[in-house]
């Protein structure tokens, strides 16, 4: 929760319109019912707006982005991966979203046995019967304090203000020097467009109101998509109660994908 | 992608299994090195008075600007998309270490570089134009820039500037390349380069790569002139290579032994590293054959009393071992930056290219370019008089 720029309370706007009328819009609207019947008034509304809204409302100061993973509730079903390479056309070879497999025996714990077989796209066949074995789906960690935006030589890639890194790749050189300052292996250089690219947290699909692809594909929610502006996101109360971690802490990027009961193993 | 995949060892990121920077990146501080390296070299003589290596200060100048003119080019090679690089002039990301270089590039090439070099070379300018014939003629016209003065007065003049300008010159030198090691010691994802050290660590070898590379350009421009090699400089040259070298190599112990000494968690893969992958490239050649080898060899030169003949072979074939010594320690960052999983969990393979854009042959090519375009210069400016030659 370091990371929130600002504590600013997102508001159901509808509710708080109906909860808290003045007197003076209540006259208002009350006379303009009279005047003019539904349909007129509504109509009205858009002459006096100028034009019809975009829908939704989406304001760019009123989120910050996050994802919270529950490590225990990961099956390594791959679909994460799918539904990410079909959103955004990934391709082959390449990894916005992958998944890995973590094998430890009692005695190895700081040297994991991990494999993503073409990043767990197809799932996993059973491997190990021993062992304490887990899954990690790794994505962007949309760093707050990013190393890759740091280091752009043109700018090409940044935070934007709601959170999220992105890429602009019309501007990109494809000089690669992000890639390699990101610390978690999550960029790569696009083989057709010449440009960084990795995971935009589905930046056109959160604005639309609507959850990333990965999060929409997981069928035991073991990755959802999380507000920290948004005071009534489930997601305080999930840091709140349980043990969460993110990856390579000492690295200080301020990253904000969260991991609930993250092994110590987990690079 | 299957075939990368057969080259891994143990897990690496998926992203992580095709290397980033390529043999041209190796090339990039290479040259730069040679640059600075070169302008030090001539600035010893110029700043510091050191008579004995006058006759390699004008070699040295060119030789820093033929290598100048190519230090950009591996880079546009390398770039997803060259035709976006002039964006690093016109928005330059300010918190970006990489977005400077365009600046220092220019600053050096253009403020210290080209200016000493036409200072120093106004006279001769000046008589070319005069009594040059054909295309040459027109070529020392343009160089002359329109002033024509070469009484003694200006000539004074020229020389306060230049001496002035090589002042500068030497603090630019060392942010060039300083700076070429910042680029790669300020990225604290990859503990192999994150290291304040690394920019020193650049300076200095690029000194030595610098110092070397003018002897032995000045040992084979006196061989093929037929002119006979002034032993008090190449022994005052091979004395500067060897402190030099003492501190280089001095330097990149002290953080070799500091990391083992440490043992952070990314030792163990360093460790493996160096062990294998790495294990020619940086503990035969780079340390035993480029460092050890020179450095005894030159030590030898101090203490024992050798002839001429003998000398001359041993500074041949240090100068030689410290150039392929240099490239391996810049092949070692760069590609051995990339080979091991910032999981530190498994190890990848570089394969690299013939013909390909980031291949061998485009990277031979670029060495041999600035050797070529060194041939031109002194075409044009002879570094030497030509009373020298009958000595």
């Amino acid at each position: 929760m370091q990371y929130l720029p600002q504590a600013t309370h997102s508001e159901d706007r509808g509710r708080t319109i109906t909860m808290n009328l003045t007197r003076r819009e209540l006259l208002s609207k009350t006379t303009k019912w009279i005047l003019l019947t539904g349909a007129a008034a509504t109509a009205w509304d858009y002459v006096l707006a100028g034009k019809a809204d975009a829908s939704p409302n989406y304001d760019m100061t009123k989120h910050w982005w996050a994802m919270v993973i529950d490590v225990d509730k990961c099956i390594g079903c791959g679909n994460c991966v799918r539904a990410c390479e079909a959103e955004n056309d990934v391709p082959e070879g390449f990894f916005r979203t992958w998944v890995e497999r973590y094998h430890i025996e009692d005695w190895q714990s700081d040297h994991p046995d991990v494999d993503s077989s073409n990043g767990g796209h197809d799932g996993f066949a059973e491997k190990y019967k021993s062992g304490k074995n887990f899954f990690v789906p790794k994505l962007c960690n949309h760093c707050a304090d990013s190393p890759c935006v740091q280091v752009c030589p043109v700018g090409a890639t940044f935070r934007t203000p709601d959170g999220v890194v992105l890429v602009d790749e019309k501007y990109c050189l494809g000089c690669r020097y992000c890639i390699q300052a990101c610390p978690y292996g999550c960029r790569f250089l696009n083989p057709k467009k010449n440009t960084a690219d990795k995971c935009t947290l589905c930046y056109h699909r959160i604005t639309q109101g609507l959850t990333t692809a990965c999060c929409e594909a997981c069928p035991t929610q073991a990755r959802v998509l999380a507000d920290l502006k948004n005071p009534k996101d489930p997601v305080h109360e999930f840091l709140r109660t349980h043990n969460v971690q993110v990856l390579k802490p000492q690295m200080a990027t301020g990253a904000k994908v969260f991991y609930k009961n993250l092994d110590g193993s987990v690079r | 992608m299957e075939t990368i995949l057969h080259a891994v060892e143990g897990y690496m990121y998926l992203n992580e299994v095709e290397l980033q920077w390529s043999i041209l990146i190796v090339l990039y501080p290479y040259i730069t090195g040679l640059v600075a390296g070169a302008f030090i070299l001539a600035s010893l003589e110029r700043v510091f008075k050191v008579e004995a290596v006058k006759p390699t200060y004008r070699l040295a100048l060119l030789t820093a600007l033929a290598f100048l003119l190519v230090a950009p080019l591996p880079l546009q090679l390398h770039l997803g998309h060259p035709e976006r690089s002039f964006e690093m002039y016109l928005t330059p990301h300010k918190s970006s270490a990489m977005a400077m270089f365009g600046f220092v590039y220019l600053w050096y090439l253009m403020v210290v570089l080209l200016m000493e070099i036409w200072l120093d070379y106004r006279k001769d300018i000046v008589a070319g134009a005069e009594s040059a014939t054909g295309w040459k003629k027109w070529i020392y016209k343009l160089l002359t820039l329109g002033s024509r003065n070469v009484s003694p007065a200006a000539l004074r003049v020229d020389d306060k500037v230049g001496y002035f300008i090589t002042l500068i010159g030497i603090p630019s030198a060392f942010l060039l390349h300083g700076y070429v090691g910042f680029i790669f010691g300020s990225i604290k994802a990859n503990p192999w380069w994150s290291s304040p050290l690394m920019p020193v660590v650049f300076i200095f070898s690029a000194m030595v790569s610098g110092i070397a590379a003018v002897l032995l350009l000045y040992m084979l421009t006196s061989k093929l002139r037929k002119v006979r090699i002034d032993m008090r400089c190449v022994d005052t040259i091979g004395r500067y290579l060897l402190y030099t070298f003492i501190i280089d190599f001095s330097l990149e112990m002290l953080d070799l032994i500091h990391r083992i000494y440490e043992a952070d968690e990314s030792l163990k893969a360093l460790d493996f590293m160096v062990h294998t992958k790495l294990y020619f490239s940086q503990v035969i050649l780079q340390i035993g054959l480029g460092t050890l080898v020179p450095i005894a060899l030159l030590g030898l030169t101090q203490i024992a009393k050798l002839s001429d003949g003998v000398r001359k072979v041993i500074y041949a074939v240090c100068g030689s071992l410290t150039m392929v010594s240099i490239f391996a320690m810049r092949w070692n960052i760069v590609i051995g930056g990339q080979l091991f999983s910032k999981s530190f969990l498994g190890y990848t393979t570089y394969k690299m290219g013939f013909a390909t854009r980031e291949g061998l042959l485009p990277a031979v090519a670029l060495v041999v370019l600035p050797l070529i375009i060194l041939y031109v210069l002194v075409k044009l400016l002879p570094p030497w008089h030509k009373n020298e030659a009958a000595a």
